[in-house]
C-alpha cells in the first residue's frame, strides 16, 4: 500500500515542474534529521572510544578484570563497577519479572474491569515518575526500613548464605537493587498487559473448553502467544535497569569494593560516573571513567542487538509455524 | 504437558490466584507510599520565597530554589524546540519516504539503540563535544543533551502515528495535486494532530525530570539563569546536591523541589493519556 502510495506521489511531484523541487528539498531535509540519529549513535561511540584511549593505553585489557580504584595512585580498574552493575540488575529483574507477569496476568485475565483500570493507571503513573524521587524516596523512606525490618529478617533467616551477612545499614546493593525493580516492573508490567490483550479470544475459549485453568490458558496459550512481546518488554526493563543512575546513587552506598554480600555498599557504572566525573581532576582518572561508560555503552549495546535478532529470530520461527 | 492430577491443576490456578491481588497491591502501594512521602515531606518547603528567591548560604534559613525552576523551564523549552522538530521531521521519513528502505531499517534500529542509551551516557556525550571544547559548562549542553533524549521519542511516536493514517487520505490529497510536502504537513500532520501533540508531550515531561544528562552538561549554579552560556540552575541536580548535604534545610528544599518536579511530570501526563482517550478514534 505504501509502495503504491510512493508511486503515485513520484508521478504527482514530477508531473508539474514548479512542485517537484520543493518536495524534493522536503525529502532531502526529512532524510537528513533522520540521519542524525546515526550521526548520534557513531559520535557517542567515536567520542567515549577517543577519550578512554589513554585509560585502556595504560591498564590495558586488565582494565575489565582489575577491582583496584585508586584514583590517589592512579590505578583503575572496572570490576567492581561492572559486578555491582550486574548484581544489582539481577536482583531487579530476579523479583521483577516474575511480578509483572503476575499483575499483567490479573490485570488482563482476573480483575474487573474497574478495578483493572485503576491498578493499570498507577502502573502507568510509577513509570512517570522521574528517577530521582525514587533516590529520594530511596535513601531517605525505603532504606531505613530496610535498615530495621527487611535485612535483620534476612539475616536471622538466611543469615548462614553470604549473601545476607554483615550489619544492616540500610542502603547496599540488596536496596538497589529492590529499587530498581520498583523502576522497571511499571514497564514490563505495562507491555505484558498490552501484549496479553492482544491474544484472540477463540484462542483462550478453546483453551477453557478443553477443560484448562485461569493459569493453565495463560501459561500455555496467551504467554505462548505474546512471548515475542513480553521478551522485548523484559529486554527493555533489563537495559533501563543497567543504566540507571540516580535511583542508585542514592543508596547503593558507592563504595569500589566487591563483596559477597548484598548488605554491603557497591557502585555500579552509572553510579561511579555520577560520583566522580565531575571530580576528575588527573587527565588518567577522567579517561578511566570515559572508559567505565564505554563498557556500559558496549554493554547495553550489546544486550539491546541480542534482544532485536532474537524477537526477529522469534518472529521468523512463528511464521514458518503457519 | 505432564499429565497432572485434577487436585494438581487446581491447587496451581488457586496459588497464582491468590498470589495476584498481593501482587497488583505492590504496583500501588510503592506509588502512593512515594507519592505520600513526597507530598507530606515537601509541601512544607512551599513559601512564595520558594518560587521566587535565590538559594541562601549553606546554615542560613530562607531563599527559595526561583533560579533552579526558571533555569530547568528554560533548558526544557530550549531541549523542546531543538529535539521537536528534527523528531517530527525523521519521523516523517520514516514513515512516509519508502518505509522498507534499508536506510529506514537502519534509522529505526539506531532509534530504538539511542532510545536504550542510559542517559548518562548521553551527558558524557555532550560534556565531550559541548563542555570540554568551550571549558565551561553551559545551560546550552544541558538542553542538547535533554534534545537528544527527546529525539527518538519523537520519531517513535510520529511514525506510529503517522502509519495510523489511512493511506486513501494521502492519495485523494495527491489526487488533488498538492506536492507531497503540502499533503504531510497539512493533511497528515492535521489528522494525526492528537497523537502527535501527546507524544510530544509525554517525550518533554519525562526528560524535564532527567538529572544524569544534566550533571556534567548544565552543573548546577546558586544564581539566576543570566545567560545559557555559562553553569545553569535545575532543579534535578539541585535535588541531588541537597539532599546530599548535611543541612536540613537544604534537605528540606530537596523535598520541595521533589514535589514540584513529580506534580508537574505526573500532570502533563495525566493530561496527555486523557487526550489520547479523549479523541482515541482520531489520535
Amino acid at each position: 500500500m505504501k509502495e503504491s502510495t510512493a508511486a503515485i506521489a513520484n508521478v504527482a511531484t514530477c508531473a508539474p515542474r514548479d512542485q517537484s523541487r520543493p518536495d524534493a528539498v522536503f525529502k532531502w531535509l526529512a532524510a537528513a534529521c533522520a540521519l542524525v540519529v546515526i550521526v548520534i549513535m557513531a559520535g557517542i561511540f567515536f567520542e567515549l572510544v577517543r577519550n578512554s584511549g589513554m585509560a585502556f593505553r595504560e591498564f590495558g585489557f586488565s582494565f575489565l578484570t582489575s577491582d583496584s580504584w585508586n584514583p590517589i595512585a592512579g590505578e583503575f580498574g572496572a570490576a567492581s563497577s561492572i559486578y555491582g552493575t550486574l548484581v544489582s540488575t539481577g536482583i531487579a529483574m530476579i523479583i521483577a519479572i516474575p511480578l509483572s507477569i503476575i499483575i499483567a496476568v490479573y490485570l488482563v485475565e482476573v480483575a474487573h474491569p474497574k478495578v483493572s483500570g485503576l491498578i493499570g493507571g498507577a502502573v502507568e503513573l510509577l513509570a512517570a515518575v522521574p528517577s530521582i524521587i525514587y533516590g529520594m524516596w530511596g535513601l531517605f523512606v525505603f532504606a531505613a526500613l530496610m535498615q530495621t525490618h527487611v535485612q535483620p529478617f534476612l539475616s536471622r533467616h538466611l543469615g548462614a548464605l553470604p549473601l545476607f551477612q554483615g550489619p544492616p545499614m540500610g542502603i547496599g546493593v540488596l536496596t538497589a537493587g529492590l529499587i530498581l525493580a520498583f523502576m522497571v516492573l511499571p514497564f514490563i508490567t505495562a507491555i505484558t498487559r498490552d501484549v496479553l490483550m492482544m491474544v484472540p479470544p477463540v484462542l483462550k475459549e478453546s483453551a477453557y473448553g478443553v477443560g484448562s485453568t485461569m493459569w493453565e490458558t495463560v501459561r500455555f496459550v496467551s504467554l505462548k502467544y505474546g512471548r515475542r512481546g513480553i521478551v522485548g518488554a523484559v529486554f527493555l526493563g533489563f537495559g533501563r535497569a543497567l543504566g540507571e543512575t540516580m535511583a542508585v546513587t542514592f543508596v547503593i552506598g558507592n563504595s569500589h569494593r566487591i563483596s559477597a554480600s548484598l548488605f554491603s555498599a557497591g557502585n555500579t557504572i552509572a553510579s561511579s560516573l555520577a560520583n566522580e566525573f565531575n571530580e576528575a581532576s588527573e587527565p588518567i582518572y577522567l579517561s578511566s571513567l570515559f572508559a567505565l561508560a564505554l563498557v556500559l555503552f558496549g554493554i547495553t549495546l550489546v544486550f539491546q542487538t541480542i534482544a532485536h535478532y532474537w524477537v526477529a529470530r522469534m518472529q521468523r520461527l512463528e511464521a514458518g509455524d503457519r | 504437558m505432564r499429565p497432572r492430577s485434577r487436585a494438581q491443576r487446581r491447587a496451581a490456578d488457586t496459588a497464582i490466584r491468590v498470589a495476584m491481588v498481593p501482587s497488583a497491591l505492590i504496583g500501588i502501594a510503592v506509588l502512593a507510599w512515594i507519592l505520600w512521602e513526597v507530598i507530606a515531606r515537601g509541601v512544607g518547603a512551599f513559601t512564595p520565597a520558594f518560587f521566587t528567591e535565590l538559594p541562601t548560604p549553606p546554615g542560613m534559613e530562607g531563599g527559595g530554589l526561583g533560579n533552579a525552576i526558571l533555569g530547568t523551564l528554560l533548558m526544557t523549552l530550549l531541549a523542546a524546540l531543538l529535539g521537536t522538530p528534527v523528531g517530527l521531521l525523521a519521523g516523517v521519513f520514516l514513515a512516509e519516504f519508502g518505509p522498507s528502505s534499508r536506510i529506514a531499517t537502519a534509522v529505526r534500529f539506531t532509534t530504538n539503540l539511542l532510545m536504550g542509551t542510559p542517559s548518562i551516557i548521553i551527558g558524557i556525550f555532550v560534556y565531550s563535544i559541548l563542555v570540554l571544547p568551550f571549558g565551561h559548562f553551559s545551560g546550552w549542553a544541558g538542553a542538547v543533551a535533554l534534545a537528544i533524549l527527546i529525539l527518538p521519542v519523537v520519531m517513535r511516536t510520529t511514525e506510529d502515528m503517522l502509519n495510523l493514517v489511512p493511506d486513501e487520505l494521502r492519495e485523494s490529497g495527491l489526487a488533488l495535486g498538492a506536492p507531497r510536502w503540502r499533503v504531510t504537513l497539512g493533511i497528515i500532520f492535521r489528522a494525526a494532530r492528537t497523537g502527535l501533540v501527546t507524544g510530544v508531550l509525554l517525550a518533554v515531561a519525562r526528560v524535564s525530570g532527567e538529572t544524569a544528562p544534566l550533571l556534567f552538561t548544565a552543573l548546577n549554579s546558586f544564581y539566576w539563569p543570566g545567560s545559557l552560556n555559562q553553569p545553569t540552575a535545575n532543579m534535578t541536580v539541585t535535588i541531588f546536591n541537597y539532599a546530599m548535604s548535611p543541612y536540613s534545610d537544604w534537605q528540606e528544599k530537596a523535598w520541595g523541589a521533589s514535589l514540584l518536579i513529580t506534580a508537574s511530570v505526573l500532570v502533563v501526563t495525566v493530561l496527555a493519556r486523557f487526550v489520547i482517550k479523549d479523541k482515541g478514534g482520531r489520535a
